[in-house]
């Protein structure tokens, strides 16, 4: 699948990746091609390889590159630790987001905000745009006091995550299973923060289980992950087809080629 | 505790970048000054050296006996058989001064104290501290207090707030009264060494009723290579009254080992609350093997509130002796043992009472090789009905070189009570640093928040200074600690 635009800027270019966890093949393959001012959204069963492709992209340290490239506003990232590629631009809203006991909500986003700026923002100056972001994601004050992730339900952990990448404003927002665990009105608000993410120069990587995050935030391209690879892409049609048919008749279909990029 | 290196304050830090540099490995208050003494005690302890700091002190015929009595048991008793016996093996009671004497002592007037201890305290940020936050202060340097304060409204409501020898001289029969009665020279080595050599540390008397709002605060500093420091401090709290008093401790980084060995006495009359916090950031050739004992009657409270991130060896265990009453004791303890470092901390609680209440969170981290020990004791004598206690160690292992230990003891002659124990020991997880540094933080960075949120619970029980010093300083061992 070619992106149309010719004015489009590339963001992140996968070419032919593999990828090993202790040993085992989990990518086999992986092509995948995203431009500035695209939504993406991956689709597939558990354990057809989505979340390893999103720990790949944003490098965790037991998710081994073996072979191809991982290029990010045509650079190769395979070999950048975490921190480096959030610097660069790329974010992960984590599908398990981990407690950090002790460190307060509001502590931690105006450090981690800090360090994405590369400088000290204002108290007050953070304050309001800190409080701007919660609106919009209808998080209540009391949140900020409270221990990161500690004793979140899973809706509380989605809007953390949201509301962390409203205020790193990645150009690259990987989503992995932001929409699990959410009830309609929490999902509803938290697409609404992922819409929010979006513009002419960002693009948006969403992975998920369910077509419904779908009808909130409007993929441009759908691709479908079997076996640690793209076995078909399409446009959001493609979602509504997998919604009604399963995804048997994709994998049932010989898998021909990967998609081409 | 601190303030900003000159050489940093040029520019504009950030809180984290704010650098006193490492103290791990670059100790920040490692800066010694030139020895400007009017005595210094020879090597090594004898009787002689003992009846000799009594006379310079003046003083009367009983502390004389009391010291002499104590270097007797001092000189017969066993080193501890429990412990890091390697370590405490190594000590050369020969090889240290046992009393050093500055040129100068007890000023009240900042501008009065001599130039050279006056730029070691600045660098502590001592007068800035008390300017800012503080209802008194000591600084005691070596052997004697050089400096101290008190705020005039705290002084006619009828505080008293002394050095030891002061308050002796000054205040002889409440001294004679309380002294020793916590914890007596035969309690153990270390106690009776610092029974028969004291010098300095506070005396603090708070009278019925009166509440000392502000902390009262002591700083100790060591300059002498092989120096002994031997403060002894007694609280006394009259029924009803409250007093926060705040130690810190810092040494020069010497090639050979110097002693501190403090003995702190707490008296909580009924009713009465006293909190004690220590922040020991002693260089790493400093054993420091302290004695702090509280006595809580009827309704009292007492809480130890012990940070310990400095020292070679540490071997601290603040006790609280609950005999009255519904008295209730609490004890809060961080420690951090980097390499080379062993902190042997805890905690000791007596119900001698029924319906006493007690609380013991001990927290620890090693890394790079360093060792942490909890060693803890609940006692309930007989018929302390209802009394209840909880106790919480939680270790945190930075990596695999490193250890940690709990040695936790009960002892509960009594059916009707509610004790609880709970222990984890954990490692810092490759998911959190994963999820931290994914949102730009360095790995140190990412650690020193873990640690940091690992610390809270004690860190929030600090005056803010406190704890915005304390974060610092974890940040800076964290720096290239692991990876």
């Amino acid at each position: 699948m070619t992106a149309s635009n010719s004015n489009s800027k590339r963001i992140l270019e996968i070419i032919d990746l593999h990828v090993k966890v202790e040993d085992k093949e989990i990518l086999k393959g992986v092509n995948l091609t995203i431009n500035a001012g695209e939504v993406h959204a991956i689709m597939g069963r558990n354990g057809s390889g989505k979340s390893t492709l999103s720990y790949t992209v944003m490098g965790h340290p037991r998710y081994k590159v073996t072979g191809g490239q991982m290029l990010y506003k045509g650079q190769e990232i395979s070999e950048m630790s975490p921190d480096e590629r959030c610097k660069l631009g790329i974010s992960l809203a984590f599908q398990y987001p981990v407690a950090i006991s002790g460190v307060s909500v509001s502590n931690f986003l105006r450090k981690i905000t800090n360090s994405k700026r590369g400088k000290e923002i204002p108290v007050k100056e953070f304050r309001q745009e800190l409080k701007a972001a919660m609106a919009k994601l209808g998080v209540k004050d009391e949140f900020l006091s409270r221990y990161v992730n500690d004793g979140f339900s899973g809706g509380e952990k989605k809007r953390l995550e949201i509301l962390q990448l409203s205020l790193l404003k990645p150009s690259l927002a990987v989503l992995d299973e932001t929409d699990s665990g959410l009830d309609i009105d929490a999902l509803k608000t938290v697409s609404e923060g992922v819409n929010a993410l979006a513009s002419d120069e960002t693009a948006i990587l969403l992975i998920t289980h369910y077509q419904r995050m779908l009808d909130y935030v409007q993929p441009d391209f759908v691709h479908v992950f079997q076996d640690g690879k793209i076995v078909t892409s399409g446009g959001k049609e493609l979602a509504l087809e997998l919604e009604s048919r399963g995804y048997d008749w994709v994998t049932g279909e010989p898998a021909s080629e990967p998609a081409k990029v | 505790m601190s303030k900003v290196d000159e050489s940093t304050e040029s520019k504009t830090p950030s809180r984290d970048e704010l650098a006193l540099e490492g103290i791990g490995t670059d100790y920040k208050y490692g800066f010694r000054d030139e020895e400007d003494y009017v005595f210094k005690s020879g090597r090594g302890l004898t009787k002689e050296i003992v009846t000799k700091i009594s006379q310079m002190k003046k003083e009367p015929q009983w502390m004389l006996d009391f010291r002499l009595k104590a270097f007797d048991i001092f000189m017969k008793k066993p080193m501890p058989t429990w412990g890091n016996c390697d370590l405490l093996n190594d000590i050369d009671f020969q090889n240290i001064f046992y009393y050093i004497k500055p040129s100068i002592k007890g000023e009240k007037n900042w501008e009065d104290v001599p130039d050279n201890i006056k730029n070691t305290f600045d660098r502590l940020g001592i007068p800035e501290a008390e300017r800012k936050f503080l209802a008194g202060v000591t600084a005691q340097y070596e052997s004697e207090v050089v400096y101290h304060s008190i705020r005039e409204d705290l002084e006619q409501q009828g505080v008293i707030f002394l050095d030891m020898d002061s308050g002796l001289r000054e205040h002889e029969e409440i001294v004679r009264k309380h002294f020793a009665t916590v914890i007596p020279a035969a309690d153990n080595k270390f106690a009776a060494l610092n029974s028969a050599v004291w010098s300095g540390g506070s005396f603090i008397w708070v009278p019925e009723g009166v509440k000392v709002e502000i902390p009262l605060q002591a700083y100790f500093r060591i300059n002498a290579e092989n120096m002994g420091q031997f403060e002894r401090t007694l609280i006394i709290a009259e029924p009803g009254s409250f007093v926060h008093y705040i130690e810190g401790c810092t040494a020069p980084v010497y090639s050979s080992d110097s002693l501190h060995s403090a003995v702190v006495e707490l008296i909580a009359k009924p009713g009465a609350h006293i909190r004690y916090t220590t922040i020991q950031n002693w260089s790493r050739n400093v054993y420091n093997l302290v004695t702090k004992r509280a006595v809580a009657h009827a309704n009292a409270k007492v809480e130890w509130v012990d940070g310990n991130l400095g020292s070679k060896l540490t071997m601290k265990y603040p006790a609280i002796y609950l005999m009255g009453e519904k008295a209730h004791g609490e004890v809060l303890s961080i420690a951090f043992a980097g390499e080379d470092q062993h902190q042997d901390a805890g905690a000791k609680i007596i119900h001698g009472a029924p319906d006493t209440t007690s609380m013991i969170v001990s927290k620890s981290i090693s890394k790079n090789g360093g060792r942490t020990s909890y060693r803890g004791l609940i006692k309930v004598y007989p018929d302390a009905k209802n009394v209840k206690s909880s106790v919480k160690c939680d270790a945190l292992l930075l990596d695999e070189k490193s250890r940690s230990d709990t040695y936790p003891t009960m002892e509960v002659d009594e059916k009707e009570v509610s004790i609880e124990h709970e222990a984890t020991v954990s490692k810092v997880g490759e998911e959190q640093l994963f999820y931290l540094m994914s949102r730009g933080l360095s790995q140190d960075e990412a650690t020193a928040m873990i640690v940091n949120g690992f610390f809270e619970p004690f860190t929030k029980e600090l005056p803010l200074e406190y704890a915005v010093e304390l974060n610092r300083l974890i940040q800076l061992e964290m720096e290239g600690s692991v990876g």
